[in-house]
């Protein structure tokens, strides 16, 4: 669905590098998997122990990665990501990045209130009534539906405390 | 028992003053280190219930269930948890066994004991179509038996694998012990045949018992079950005779019992005391007790802590014969 | 003929007003639980336990298991429209389910879905009132080597059949198996692959990495388009419902062999999960156009929900036969049953007969209701795609953070969740196929388990996978399904080779 044929022409990421670049890492995963695997016994005692089956896994994502590795450097280099879309991407990506590091801090309420403002007021084109009525609606119809329906405690921060919860 | 409970009583009955002195304001949450429908599930469903329909807390009370690394990440959970007076764990022998077996950095010397609401017996179960009438009879065809004799059920280090191991070697007998993912899955395993005895709790095989699909040759206790209602056509909970009784010496039983993070203040550890002890005297909770067959044993404050301390020891000393030490 | 008689007395049970209301909020929360990730049937269930312990046991189980059945249906909204499985038995239905919504026919996408559902738990209703008692006994002959065989079985149906990187799809499918293996190893009791990380000792659960690698990546990727959805021009009218059902009967066999493959794997217990990407899997195969699934083929669709949806029903049966829960939503109906004084087992058919077979009459109805109310809701589900992006986008994610936050309680998760979207996109960009991972880490350390327990039993003995009819039967099927894929699919798999063109990547 995201072919990048019709675009190929802009400047982008190569794809050839992150194909690498992923077939290392997958590689560098399997190797992390062999070393725990072999240190706690992958062999076979009146049936497999219990490093037995990751360590043979650990086996084949090596190879396969490695193969994957091979294909990427012999086959003709396109573009993974033009810089226009890694832009897109990436103003979506950050907000999200930011609001999951909020939820850490100010709690899931009013993390999403911020991340609804800052998308919306960013990315959309709406009035500010509108905005302000998501921004105000949308943590409290969570808060409404998970703590006090569903009984669930979601992540917490200084507002809610403030408010007794 | 009589006097254990009059025990716990004054012990539970001394800070009963200043406990009014604190009340939750929050909702109250219970972690489960169990999946949901577990037993351990359905004791702290059963202490929702009482709570809520007897009006005993004015706050909400809610089940988290975190059965992640055989309740390690539900422990570490109240760990990280210290001082917050509105979180507790329902715990099982796990509380130790799983820092034991996993060398988790948890303790709960490290949590606020606050009471121990049973305790729930193991027994011995073998197919209704063997031949075996006492536990002589089992073990005399463990020794028999090659290859070996199959046992399962909850799970690795767990403590029904513990009391398998404890048998091997009071019996001196050889069984393969096939760690299932709970003791559901391994009565009905026990039902199809699969394998030849597992070390249920009696809630967990009472249905295939009633059923006759299975029967008890003995219980791991000290003394048998005080329940004389009949189960089957001619038996009761109080007619299995004990282990030690047929000359296979394993005793273990396993407590069932509610802790709350560490740093909590003694007014905040007195008021869910107290409230645990109105738990016990429900219609509901004494329902559920007699219809899973526990042994009723409440104590908290000291009685509770020496328990405690007294029974990771023994925990201690079995795993530690059995092998079940940790050292990953 | 006894039962039918008794199936009478318990639709007359069931029928009354307040087991009708009772039916109905139950299937309308079922479906909220079932739609919002992370938050599911054993929790809608979990939750409304407590309120029923004064009330009628039956009332009371009409409740609950409405809940279950309306997050059944619920389950499949979301996969549709925002390629984010609302349940783990729905991802196999965002194979296909989110292109068709992206082509425009989100409206067809759900009445299909909802339509499957409905009669695949048909038959698993059908199942439990006939032939119960047998079926239940069925069930006893699974021991670990038999549920290695499903497991088996399940894989061989699935794979095997990509048009991706062969190696990629290997790549991927060990990725998989090693997610899942990381945590507590039931077999040995130890924790493995947690590098001493306090984080991964729980392991990496399903449903988040789910959120993550469909949902979260499918916002990144949508993106890169354009600020907008692809499937906007849905129709909203109710009369797709009805143009939907008159295609469906040319889908007969599909229809028939999920709703077989759902009784067994419900009944075995090899759970809904497994049964969704087995009956995926086999409609896959015996279709004339297997090139068209993942591209918006209804059968795609049908599939996956006939047979989660047969086997979440028949798994109340061993359930209630036996007293084995199915899945984790009839684990806590099991522990209702108990608290109500009800002892569920064999006896249960023989002691509560007005219980069970109400039970089972409101197994009937409350499908119907579901039915109704989902088809009813199927035009403001689609008028959803219209909303704009900037608006709806967030609010998605706001609802996968809170899903993948929920499902273990932990804010660790969420971070996962992140990951997995950023991997989520850059596997799709890169044509690493997400299914085989997604079935991996579902079944990987079961089949793993059961292969081990196995292994214990028969003193390391391999010839345990064949020592029965059963198991035997189970494994050469597995077998054949895995060696006849490469035969059938040999000649055109040449023929691609030779093409000069790269075959477009399947994106999931």
């Amino acid at each position: 669905m995201t072919e990048t044929s019709q675009t190929a022409t802009e400047p982008g990421l190569s794809r050839r590098m992150v194909e690498i670049l992923v077939a290392l890492v997958l590689m560098g995963l399997a190797g992390l998997v062999l070393w725990d695997s072999y240190e706690r016994g992958a062999g076979w005692d009146a049936g497999p122990q219990n490093g037995f089956f990751p360590a043979r896994v650990g086996w084949i994502l090596l190879i396969a990665a490695a193969a994957a590795l091979v294909s990427a450097v012999r086959r003709e280099d396109s573009v993974f990501v033009t810089y226009g879309q890694l832009r897109m991407v990436g103003s979506v990506f950050a907000p999200l990045f930011l609001y999951v590091l909020a939820i850490e801090f100010v709690g899931i309420y009013t993390a999403s209130a911020l991340f609804m403002a800052v998308f919306m007021v960013m990315l959309g084109e709406f009035r500010w009534w509108q905005t302000l009525l998501a921004v105000v609606a949308v943590p409290l119809v969570a808060f409404w539906v998970f703590e006090i329906q569903f009984r669930l405690s979601l992540p917490k921060g200084p507002v809610e405390a403030m408010l007794g919860f | 028992m009589q006097s254990i409970v009059k025990a716990a009583l004054a012990a539970t009955l001394l800070p009963v003053g200043p406990a009014l002195a604190w009340e939750p304001t929050k909702p109250i949450e219970i972690i489960v280190p169990f999946p949901p429908g577990g037993s351990s599930d359905q004791m702290a469903r059963t202490i929702q219930g009482a709570i809520q329909k007897n009006n005993l807390v004015s706050q909400p009370i809610i089940i988290v269930n975190k059965p992640a690394a055989a309740g390690g990440e539900a422990m570490l959970d109240i760990q990280k948890s210290a001082g917050d007076p509105h979180k507790l764990i329902t715990t099982s022998s796990g509380i130790y066994m799983t820092p034991l077996a996993t060398k988790l950095p948890v303790s709960w010397k490290n949590f606020t004991p606050v009471a121990m609401m049973a305790q729930d017996a193991f027994l011995l179960w073998v197919n209704a179509s063997t031949p075996y009438k006492t536990a002589g009879d089992f073990v005399a065809a463990a020794k028999a038996a090659n290859p070996p004799l199959k046992t399962g059920g909850n799970g690795s280090k767990r403590e029904d694998h513990l009391i398998s191991v404890t048998m091997e070697q009071a019996a001196g007998i050889k069984i393969t012990y096939i760690p299932y993912q709970g003791g559901g899955p391994s009565s009905v395993q026990l039902a199809g045949g699969h394998i030849d005895a597992n070390m249920n709790n009696p809630a967990e095989e009472i249905a295939n018992w009633r059923s006759g699909a299975v029967k008890p040759l003995c219980v791991f206790s000290d003394k048998p079950l005080g329940y004389t209602q009949k189960i089957t056509a001619d038996m009761s909970w109080a007619d299995v005779p004990t282990c030690v009784s047929q000359g296979l010496d394993v005793n273990y039983q396993m407590l069932r019992g509610m802790f709350m993070p560490g740093k909590v203040t003694p007014e905040q550890q007195a008021f869910y005391v107290n409230l645990f002890k109105k738990v016990t005297e429900t219609a509901d909770w004494k329902a559920y007790v007699e219809r899973n067959a526990l042994v009723p044993d409440f104590r908290s404050g000291d009685a509770f802590v020496s328990f405690l301390t007294t029974d990771e020891q023994k925990h201690k000393d079995l795993m530690g014969k059995a092998g079940f030490i940790g050292t990953n | 003929m006894d039962d039918l008689h008794q199936l009478m007395l318990g639709f007359q049970v069931a029928l009354s007003w307040t087991n009708v209301m009772f039916m109905i909020v139950g299937v309308l929360l079922g479906i909220v639980v079932g739609v919002l990730p992370g938050l599911g049937g054993p929790n809608g269930v979990a939750i409304l336990l407590p309120l029923t312990f004064g009330m009628d046991p039956t009332s009371a189980i009409i409740l609950l298991s409405s809940i279950y059945w309306g997050a059944l249906f619920g389950g499949a909204i979301t996969s549709i429209l925002f390629n984010i499985p609302g349940e783990a038995w729905s991802v196999a239905t965002t194979f296909d389910g989110y292109p068709m919504a992206q082509q425009g026919k989100a409206g067809e996408a759900l009445t299909a879905a909802f339509t499957a559902s409905f009669i695949g738990a048909l038959a698993g209703v059908i199942l439990i009132t006939f032939v119960a008692p047998l079926v239940a006994k069925f069930a006893l002959r699974f021991g670990p080597a038999e549920f290695f065989g499903v497991f088996f079985l399940t894989f061989c149906s699935f794979i095997g059949m990509g048009k991706e990187n062969k190696a990629k799809i290997v790549a991927s499918l060990a990725i998989g198996f090693l997610l899942a293996a990381v945590g507590l190893d039931t077999i040995s009791g130890d924790l493995r692959l947690t590098f001493g990380v306090s984080e991964l000792i729980k392991g990496f659960d399903f449903l988040v990495v789910v959120i993550g690698l469909f949902g979260v990546s499918e916002i990144l990727l949508t993106i890169e388009e354009g600020l907008h959805f692809k499937g906007k021009k849905a129709q909203i009218d109710l009369k797709v419902v009805l143009r939907t059902w008159a295609a469906l009967p040319r889908y007969w066999a599909t229809l028939i062999r999920s709703s077989i493959v759902g009784m067994w794997m419900g009944v075995t217990p090899g759970g809904a999960i497994a049964a969704s990407f087995m009956g995926y899997g086999l409609a896959k195969r015996f279709s004339r156009t297997p090139e068209n699934f993942g591209r918006g083929e209804i059968e795609g669709v049908l599939a996956p929900e006939t047979a989660a949806h047969a086997a979440g029903t028949s798994a109340l049966l061993p359930m209630l036969a036996l007293g084995i829960p199915g899945s984790a939503t009839a684990a806590v109906l099991l522990g209702g049953l108990m608290i109500w004084g009800l002892q569920p087992g064999p006896l249960l058919f023989i002691e509560n007969k007005e219980f069970v077979w109400g039970l089972i009459a409101s197994m009937y109805l409350g499908n119907v209701a579901g039915l109704l109310i989902v088809l009813a809701t199927v035009p403001v589900f689609a008028a959803i795609m219209r909303i704009p992006f900037a608006l709806v986008a967030p609010i998605i994610l706001i609802v996968c953070a809170i899903g993948a936050y929920t499902v273990e309680s932990s804010r660790f998760d969420i971070w996962l969740m992140l990951v997995f979207g950023v991997i989520g996109y850059i596997f799709k960009k890169l044509d690493y196929p997400l299914a085989p991972l997604v079935l991996a880490l579902v079944l990987g350390d079961r089949a793993e388990d059961a292969f081990r327990q196995a292994l214990l039993g028969s003193g390391g003995n391999l010839s345990v996978f064949f020592s029965n009819g059963l198991v035997s039967t189970l494994m050469v099927m597995g077998l054949a399904l895995l060696f006849w894929g490469p035969l059938s699919a040999g000649t055109g798999f040449l023929r691609r080779r030779l093409a000069p063109a790269r075959s477009a990547p399947l994106g999931r």
